[in-house]
């Protein structure tokens, strides 16, 4: 980038001022420093112009986003709840088999967690890992709130037989440390074993990286989808006379203007089995009405009120660059004897792809982070990552998983936003 | 200089404008259900003590609870939530323990603690009603015999048309034992093992492709009322509501229903402690837990209610047969099993989920 | 756009099916707005058009819904409309509590982030600026971050916004933010920020700075050459951002429904309650206001922009 000088510091003198041969300014310091010093100043006061912002934008957004992503890979619900036991597993290799005194700090941190009403923190950790374990803890919680007495080890397999099982020891074990990478392991479908080696989840509860494949295609889908109505459309806009266009625009500026859920209600009204598309299709005898469609609740739902949603945003930058495009090009190609395709796709697309760029990726980026519409509309067909994400939040409470997903999905929207950055530049951003 | 302060002393306000005194915020279900609560308990507590209840509706009143104790950010101070919720948040010391003494004696006397039905008081929760998750159908929808057990909601040739259903594991896949067979007092046997699992899902599969899932208590009436569906699961109060209030020619089907009960709690940290107690106190004595039988079809948690429980608010319909602790409608009912949701919550609803997501 | 007269008639042919098929886009942009707005005179509570409203029956309308926005949550709904009545609805009426707590939010989300969104636009337009990309990048980033993200984030950290000095030893109970009115507005305010420096700073690639050198070598301190100079200059586009702002909040869900509390309620979490709990042709009364609403900001912006091109000398072509 070009820098400019200031205007008011640096005052150059004439050559004669330079007696050495460099240049000064009037007050006879060196040019070059004088410049130095200016543009630093004028730097410094850029950027104070910008602080608040970024600070405010630093505690208000980044700093929770990283607060949030720490718990994908930090849970201490285990190990801040079992201290003794925990100790015990940090002294003691993986494979040992648990002694006495494992089982005395076992034992010991029961019971203070079932006093403090902490142990059903404790057996939901455990529950993550070993399905089914979550009674187990709260369940000797109760019983050993009572009291118990040693030896632990036949006192607890008493109450339970279940604590002998390799599998709880080898999920206590991973908990007792807080930093854990399962959370991730665990949205890739993936688990770790007793051994500690990984491994795929059953096939039947697979679903994070189905979701991740499913939430990329329909995204890919949807900015196909918006291209291929979007571009006529821009085209359209472009090329009119600017009165006409500026009319037609309100119909692109309306539903961008207008309330997302809005939106949404409206594919519900136009789409659902009794809706007035299937009226319409009935009415005119297309189909029967017993043969009504079934166009939300699913994938189909999701796909056309999320292209209705985020077409704007493919036909907006493809306008503003579609307008700067000078048709005596066109013409030209016309003249030198190519056909209208042949014009049209040599000379006139390749000059719309700085647009096209802007709007796939704005539109890719906005799809693969949808909740509202595929919650609403989407069914269980269409439900994308971010209703997993939601899921995780509000519904079972897994806040490590809801982030670890999180964490994956924002990485991947970053890379394409990095990309974004890099092809079309950030400040090229335009609306409306 | 001066209306930046101003601005600064309006946001400042905004920020500090805590939650008054004499004010208790009751976060339930919404629809009927939190209409029935409104009039029953909400209107002459504000009239008795002078404090106003916010209601506030959510889905599952159990997740915004969790989340805001977990968060150490609680702005509700009573919530409606299931055993299995209640039993789980007391484990994780997420509640206040209430003790029955505390509680109004029966009309004659009987203390608290042995009015209850059994059940009904936990250690950090009162019960309110019973309630039932049922099938219903639109009448209109099919000539000829009409289905009537759960068996039926899954035959889509003779029944045709899509089914609603809830979106989680708890409500579905018992009634998928039950259509096939198993006795209801087997469903969590048979849930427990690998193979149970396995059939459950096996039967939904076979109508899976006609079934528009629901999340909220409110959906699968208003699915059957617009006709996208021919047959639901949903709350009984909520059908009877749309029965007998608004006319609709809807009829329940009893055979498999799931009976859970509502409770009432008080999360550690609520912003008014004993407003909270005040109202959880008011709400659940004899007279306005039958009075909210007035309003909707659930059954009271109290022995004593039941003899109160009188007419439909329309003062023509008799509530004891749209009741679902009726005797007849208990026999082939499965009851809620906190312990086994506590434990086996999480892994169905992943395998669900999954099971879903694929098609 | 007409037809080039040496256009071949296949070519012609073309053009009017490329036609044909931009309205028919347009219909696809437009009809879902469109069809709500009778649908929510429905004088059934149904989402469908009735017969009689198809025969265009008088009976088939009516302004019940409308009326049910006032009524719903009142204390008192079936009195006379008397003065007292009135003042029920607006204390009391959900919908109208939701359009204050809408406004009261929208309005100071839009003041933050207009304020400190056009400081940062001035500093980032000008050629000096240092890590521009990068700070530019981070400030959009709020509008590129999926919601769920930003709202879960931002639900921990405003439950307890002091947590973290507790890494510098200090004490980290400060009260929370998560279900106060400043908390809401924070939030919304981070998420119309991307909108105001877009629309700032596009205001200011044709804004000549010799104007302001102007000023200042006529005598005008920074402050006046400000108020006076540039910022009559940038208005359109400080305005247009900050209608940007205000919508993003007005439309804004996904934050509220982590964040807000019982008392901070907004029109589209309430038409997340209506669509989820008790579906009614209320939502549609509320969207069809929401309709002629963003009509009313859109002719303004409109307006806005047409001037904007006027002052900078830009002419449309």
């Amino acid at each position: 980038m070009a820098q400019a000088l200031d205007p008011h510091a640096a005052i150059v003198t004439t050559a004669s001022g330079a007696e050495d041969g460099k240049l000064t300014t009037a007050d006879g310091k060196p040019l070059a420093w004088a410049l130095k010093r200016s543009q630093l100043k004028a730097k410094r006061r850029a950027f104070l112009l910008v602080l608040p912002l970024l600070a405010f934008i630093l505690i208000t957004f980044v700093i929770p986003i990283g607060q949030m992503l720490q718990r994908s890979f930090y849970n201490d619900g285990f190990s801040a709840n079992m201290p003794q036991i925990s100790q015990w597993f940090a002294e003691n290799e993986r494979g040992t088999p648990p002694d006495e005194a494992a089982w005395t700090a076992l034992a010991n941190d029961l019971i203070a967690s079932a006093e403090d009403r902490s142990i059903g923190v404790v057996g939901t950790r455990i529950n993550y890992d070993v399905p089914g374990t979550r009674s187990l803890f709260t369940s000797t919680g109760r019983k050993v709130r009572r009291g118990i007495e040693p030896p632990y080890r036949e006192a607890l397999l008493e109450i339970d037989e279940e604590w002998g099982d390799s599998r709880l020891w080898s999920a206590m074990r991973n908990a007792a440390t807080p930093v854990t990478a399962n959370f991730y392991l665990a949205s890739v479908d993936r688990t770790r074993t007793d051994d500690g080696s990984i491994q795929q989840v059953d096939e039947r509860q697979r679903v994070y990286v189905m979701l991740f494949m499913r939430t990329f295609w329909l995204s890919l889908l949807i900015t196909a989808l918006t291209f291929v109505l979007g571009f006529p459309v821009a085209h359209l806009l472009a090329t009119l006379p600017m009165r006409k266009s500026n009319l037609l625009m309100i119909l692109v500026l309306l539903p961008f203007w207008t309330s997302l859920l809005v939106r949404t209600t409206s594919w519900m009204v136009l789409l659902q089995q009794q809706g007035v598309i299937n009226d319409i299709l009935v009415w005119l005898g297309v189909i029967g009405g017993g043969q009504r469609l079934q166009m939300i609740y699913n994938q189909t739902g999701t796909i056309i009120a999320m292209t209705h949603i985020l077409l704007p945003f493919m036909i907006l930058p493809l306008y503003s660059v579609m307008r700067t495009i000078n048709p005596s090009y066109v013409r030209a190609a016309r003249s030198l004897g190519a056909t209208s395709w042949t014009a049209f796709r040599r000379i006139y697309f390749p000059q719309t792809l700085p647009g096209l760029g802007a709007g796939a990726l704005l539109v890719f980026i906005l799809a693969v982070g949808y909740y509202i519409t595929p919650a609403l509309v989407g069914g269980s067909s269409g439900q994308l990552i971010s209703n997993m994400i939601a899921m995780h939040m509000t519904d079972t409470l897994n806040w490590s998983m809801a982030a670890a997903l999180a964490a994956l999905l924002l990485a991947s929207v970053l890379i394409l936003y990095w990309l974004y950055d890099r092809m079309v530049g950030i400040d090229n951003l335009k609306l409306g | 200089m001066k209306t930046v302060l101003i601005l600064s002393t309006a946001i400042a306000t905004l920020g500090t404008a805590a939650l008054a005194e004499g004010e208790v915020n009751v976060v339930s279900w919404g629809g009927a259900y939190e209409m029935s609560q409104v009039e029953a308990y909400n209107k002459p507590f504000a009239e008795q003590t002078g404090i106003t209840v916010n209601m506030i509706a959510a889905d599952n009143p159990a997740t915004p609870l969790k989340v805001q104790v977990e968060a150490g950010n609680v702005t509700g101070d009573v919530f409606d939530v299931e055993v299995s919720d209640a039993i789980r948040l007391c484990d994780e010391g997420a509640l206040v323990e209430i003790d029955p003494a505390m509680l109004p004696a029966a009309p004659d006397g009987t203390p608290a603690a042995e009015d209850f039905l059994d059940g009904a008081l936990l250690d950090c929760a009162v019960a309110n009603i019973f309630w039932g998750t049922v099938i219903a159908f639109d009448k209109t929808k099919f000539e000829g015999a009409a289905p009537s057990t759960a068996a039926d909601f899954f035959d889509l040739e003779t029944f045709p048309g899509k089914r609603g259903l809830p979106k989680n594991p708890k409500r579905t896949l018992y009634l998928a034992l039950i259509a096939d067979g198993v006795p209801a007092d087997q469903i969590y046997d048979k849930l427990g093992s690998a193979e149970g699992v396995q059939q459950a899902f096996a039967k939904l599969d076979s109508i899976k492709n006609d079934v528009v899932w629901w999340e909220a208590g409110a959906q699968p009436v208003q699915l059957l009322a617009d006709g996208e569906v021919t047959m639901a699961t949903g709350y009984n109060g909520r059908f009877f509501d749309a029965m007998v209030a608004e006319g609709k020619p809807f009829e329940i089907i009893w055979d498999g229903q799931y009976m859970d009960l509502d409770m009432f709690v008080i999360p550690k940290g609520a912003p008014n402690p004993e407003a909270a107690m005040e109202y959880l106190k008011f709400a659940t004595d004899t007279q306005r837990l039958a009075d909210q039988a007035k309003y909707i079809a659930y059954g009271p948690a109290r022995k004593s209610s039941a003899a109160l429980v009188g007419l439909y608010q329309d003062g023509t319909t008799e509530m004891a047969p749209h009741m679902p602790t009726n005797p007849d409608h208990m026999e082939s009912a499965v009851m809620d099993d906190p312990e086994f949701w506590a434990d086996h919550d999480a892994e169905l609803t992943e395998r669900f989920n999954s099971w879903l997501a694929s098609s | 756009m007409a037809v080039p007269t040496y256009a071949t008639p296949l070519e012609r042919a073309w053009h009017y099916a490329y036609l044909v098929l931009c309205g028919m886009i347009f219909f696809f942009l437009i009809a879902p707005i469109v069809v709500i707005i009778p649908l929510s005179f429905n004088a059934e509570p149904y989402f469908t058009f009735t017969d009689q409203m198809l025969e265009f029956d008088a009976d088939g309308y009516s302004m019940r819904w409308y009326d049910s926005l006032l009524t719903f949550g009142m204390a008192a709904p079936d009195g006379v409309r008397d003065a007292s009545w009135w003042a029920d609805a607006w204390a009391n009426a959900k919908w109208v509590k939701a359009a204050k707590n809408s406004i009261i939010i929208g309005f100071f989300a839009t003041i933050l982030a207009t304020c400190l969104g056009t400081l940062a636009a001035l500093g980032l337009s000008r050629p000096e600026m240092p890590f521009r990309r990068a700070i530019m990048a981070t400030l959009i980033s709020p509008m590129i971050v999926p919601l769920i993200i930003t709202a879960t984030g931002m639900f921990f950290f405003y439950s307890n916004p002091c947590e973290l000095l507790g890494l510098v030893g200090l004490p980290t109970d400060c009260g929370r933010l998560a279900g106060t009115y400043l908390g809401v507005i924070l939030a919304h305010a981070t998420l119309g920020i991307p909108f105001v420096i877009i629309t700032v700073t596009a205001t200011l690639v044709g804004f000549d700075q010799s104007l302001n050198r102007a000023a200042a070598s006529l005598g005008a301190n920074p402050r006046t050459t400000f108020f006076r100079i540039t910022m009559p200059l940038i208005l359109p586009g400080v305005i247009s951002g900050a209608l940007f702002a205000f919508v993003t909040s007005f439309d804004e869900v996904v934050a509220v429904l982590f964040i807000a509390g019982p008392d901070q309620q907004t029109i589209p979490r309430q038409m997340w309650n209506g669509i989820r709990e008790q579906i009614s042709p209320a939502i549609l009364a509320v969207a069809t206001l929401l309709v002629i609403f963003s009509i009313a900001l859109l002719t303004t912006v409109e307006l806005l922009r047409r001037r904007s091109e006027r002052i900078r000398g830009i002419t449309p072509h």
